[in-house]
């Protein structure tokens, strides 16, 4: 005898939810086996079947070249933003609106702009940390901007040289211009599995601050492990909390592998329903809080991994691994990916 | 959770579940559920529902430094296995007891084996390729050895040079002999995810090679990706098949992280019930079919995966990374475990 009982998943009960809801969101139907004396649980959807499809966010442009010590010139920025575009990727993150002063390597931000050969198809955001960035990244043609915020108020000082309460001001000014304008907004969340200033970063804060950003209008939210800390444990525990906040179809994940552990993080991540994944080319962009230390998860490693589970991507593999050779070759480093390098046969 | 009292439920192992109920397998099937998890509650469980000990085999001494360029010396090699023996791994494979004429860094077992300091509970198992390496290994004063088969018929010709079935009736003599002397055999099988030689491996060879060692005598079986082209899929389609000829707990996963796949797999590993993993201090050993690539999995960064993740080891994470630190000065070279890198600030 079987009885079937529906059981409503914890995360969110919207309707719009229910509508986009991946197969691993859809409720927890538990049959009651009964057999003699016997009477068992089974659950038989399980949150373990994985997205049919993920986006990748490619960040290479931005956040891998920016944490590069070598300033690379805008006909070579464009050149290897135009060699992602022919990838499949479908999300180029372009460059940053932020002072010149504080990031030299994106001051060329509005010819890099004006500069690419926008493919159809493919979104290239920009940072733009406050409404002056966003007004020269409007100028400049961008149509899609993302917001940076943390809920460390050290690293918010550090990095941003103001409060969280400020950053969040100023990412509301941009919010709300972007409403106006018509701009679609991407947020950023820092430090969301631990900060280098102050260590452990409570879950709850994290789900408190995707919130806040979403009910702002960023139509996404990227959770950034910023120093790569984190464990499938706490990004489950992370996600956990979030996912009650913010429906986990608009959550993306934004995993460094300083300690190695960002595709196992994302594995766990796809496994609750996360079907968005920024990563890297070549793994660009070291981790500042730790020299020598590797920072964003390779492109290509997630793709290998993406690809070996049948998941789709619209990538292609071989082309994001040459865009990966021409920027090492140009930066004359080595690559961070482990597929590239055992590709290659160096 | 539904109208069913807590009283009733009852949470039981998915085998033996099936054991009891023929026909759920097929009606969980017809579900459309990979791997349907039994639990109580919280369906989330599932994916962190981990072995709460995990048993770690420090494969370094042996499979790192065998492919390792620079010989190292026995004095050193000694050192570097007391340095290990004090950080709570409970085995550390010491050496092999293959031909020098094949194995040049090998070429000390004997001496290593009786120079080094046995830590009482922890086991040093050596490699036997055949009977006589096996009385080489007694005379020396081994406790447990291990055999290596493969999956892949060429990958057998090519490096031990005989077909599978020769490689068997070897293992059988030896396992023979170490059953009259109450010496455990441990079983490898390499190439379980992919073979340099014949691409892609079905799951159902190595079943096969894996049910021949198991009812040979070996207590365990460790599950070799040997060229690191695993990834989650492959692995959870490799130990579906598996697990059905042998139970679980006898067997361990070996992975390689060429392709930066590993951690994600042994995650995935895990997550099916498997509590043995191998590993090797540093990154130890590099892959001798992707030169430059990477290969072993490094011991320091599956700590670090399993401890975030709430598994007891009882190793001591900066021990190991000590010894490793150590064994690299010997070595002059950097080490390819990516927490050791992030935690010296190189």
């Amino acid at each position: 005898m079987i009885l079937q009982c529906r059981n409503t998943n914890s995360n969110t009960g919207t309707q719009e939810t229910h509508r986009k809801r991946s197969v691993q969101q859809r409720p927890l139907r538990l049959a009651v086996i009964g057999c003699g004396r016997r009477i068992v649980f089974v659950a038989v959807s399980s949150v373990n079947p994985l997205p049919k499809q993920v986006k990748i966010v490619e960040v290479g442009p931005r956040d891998g070249l920016q944490n590069e010590k070598l300033t690379v010139p805008t006909e070579v920025k464009l050149q290897f933003i135009d060699m992602l575009s022919e990838t499949g990727l479908p999300v180029i993150e372009a460059t940053s609106f932020v002072s010149p002063k504080w990031i030299p390597q994106m001051a060329d931000q509005a010819e890099v702009t004006q500069g690419i050969r926008k493919r159809p198809g493919v979104v290239y955001p920009v940072l733009a940390p406050n409404l002056k960035g966003f007004q020269a990244a409007v100028k400049a043609g961008a149509d899609e901007v993302a917001i940076f915020s943390t809920v460390s108020e050290l690293f918010a000082m550090k990095n941003a040289n103001c409060s969280v309460e400020e950053s969040l001001q100023r990412a509301e000014e941009v919010t709300r211009a972007a409403k106006a304008a018509g701009v679609r907004v991407r947020g950023y969340v820092s430090c969301v599995l631990g900060c280098p200033y102050e260590g452990h970063v409570s879950p709850d804060k994290v789900a408190q601050m995707a919130k806040h950003i979403y009910a702002m209008g960023c139509y996404e939210i990227s959770l950034g492990d910023t120093i790569g800390v984190g464990t499938p444990g706490s990004m489950r525990a992370m996600l956990d909390a979030v996912s009650k906040e913010v429906p986990v179809d608009r959550l993306a994940v934004h995993c460094h592998d300083t300690y190695g552990q960002a595709l196992a993080n994302i594995l766990v991540a796809l496994q609750m329903g996360v079907s968005v994944v920024d990563s890297s080319v070549a793994g660009l962009g070291g981790c500042p809080y730790a020299p020598g230390a590797s920072g964003n998860v390779a492109t290509e490693d997630l793709v290998y991994m993406l690809h070996g589970l049948g998941i789709h991507t619209g990538v292609d593999l071989q082309k994001v691994m040459d865009a990966g050779a021409f920027i090492c070759r140009f930066l004359n480093r080595r690559t961070s990916s482990k597929v590239a390098q055992a590709s290659c046969r160096l | 959770m539904g109208n069913v009292p807590a009283a009733l439920k009852h949470c039981l192992s998915y085998e033996q579940l099936t054991r009891d109920y023929p026909w759920l397998a097929a009606w969980l099937q017809r579900e459309k559920v990979r791997g349907a998890f039994i639990f109580p509650a919280d369906s989330r469980n599932a994916i962190t529902d981990l072995p709460k000990f995990v048993k770690i085999v420090e494969v370094g001494p042996r499979d790192g430094l065998q492919n390792e360029k620079e010989i190292v010396p026995t004095d050193v090699k000694i050192q570097f296995i007391d340095l290990l023996s004090k950080t709570g791994l409970p085995a550390i494979e010491a050496t092999s007891f293959v031909s020098s004429k094949w194995v040049p860094q090998m070429a000390d077992h004997t001496d290593v084996l009786q120079g080094i300091h046995r830590a009482p509970q922890v086991k040093y198992p050596v490699l036997t390729p055949n009977l006589r390496g096996f009385r080489t290994a007694i005379a020396a004063g081994a406790t447990e050895v291990a055999v290596f088969g493969s999956a892949s018929e060429t990958f057998s010709r090519k490096n031990i040079n005989c077909s599978i079935e020769e490689s068997m009736q070897r293992f059988e003599e030896v396992v023979r002999a170490a059953k009259e002397l109450q010496i455990p055999v441990r079983g490898y099988v390499s190439c379980v995810l992919g073979c340099p030689y014949e691409g892609d491996i079905e799951p159902s060879k190595v079943t096969k090679v894996v049910k021949t060692l198991y009812g040979m005598g070996c207590y365990e079986i460790s599950l070799g990706d040997t060229i690191g082209v695993g990834t989650p899929g492959s692995m959870a389609r490799l130990l579906d098949s598996v697990k059905k000829e042998v139970p679980m707990s006898t067997l361990a996963v070996h992975c390689h992280d060429t392709y930066g796949q590993a951690l994600a797999n042994i995650l995935v590993a895990l997550q099916m019930g498997v509590s043995v993993v191998d590993s090797s201090v540093a990154g130890l050993g590099g892959c001798p079919y992707a030169k430059g690539a990477s290969g072993n999995v490094s011991t320091e960064d599956v700590l670090y995966m399993l401890h975030g993740l709430g598994v007891e080891t009882g190793v001591d994470l900066s021990k190991v990374m000590e010894a490793g630190d150590f064994i690299c000065k010997a070595l002059n070279r950097k080490t390819n475990s990516k927490v050791a890198q992030a935690k010296c600030r190189l």
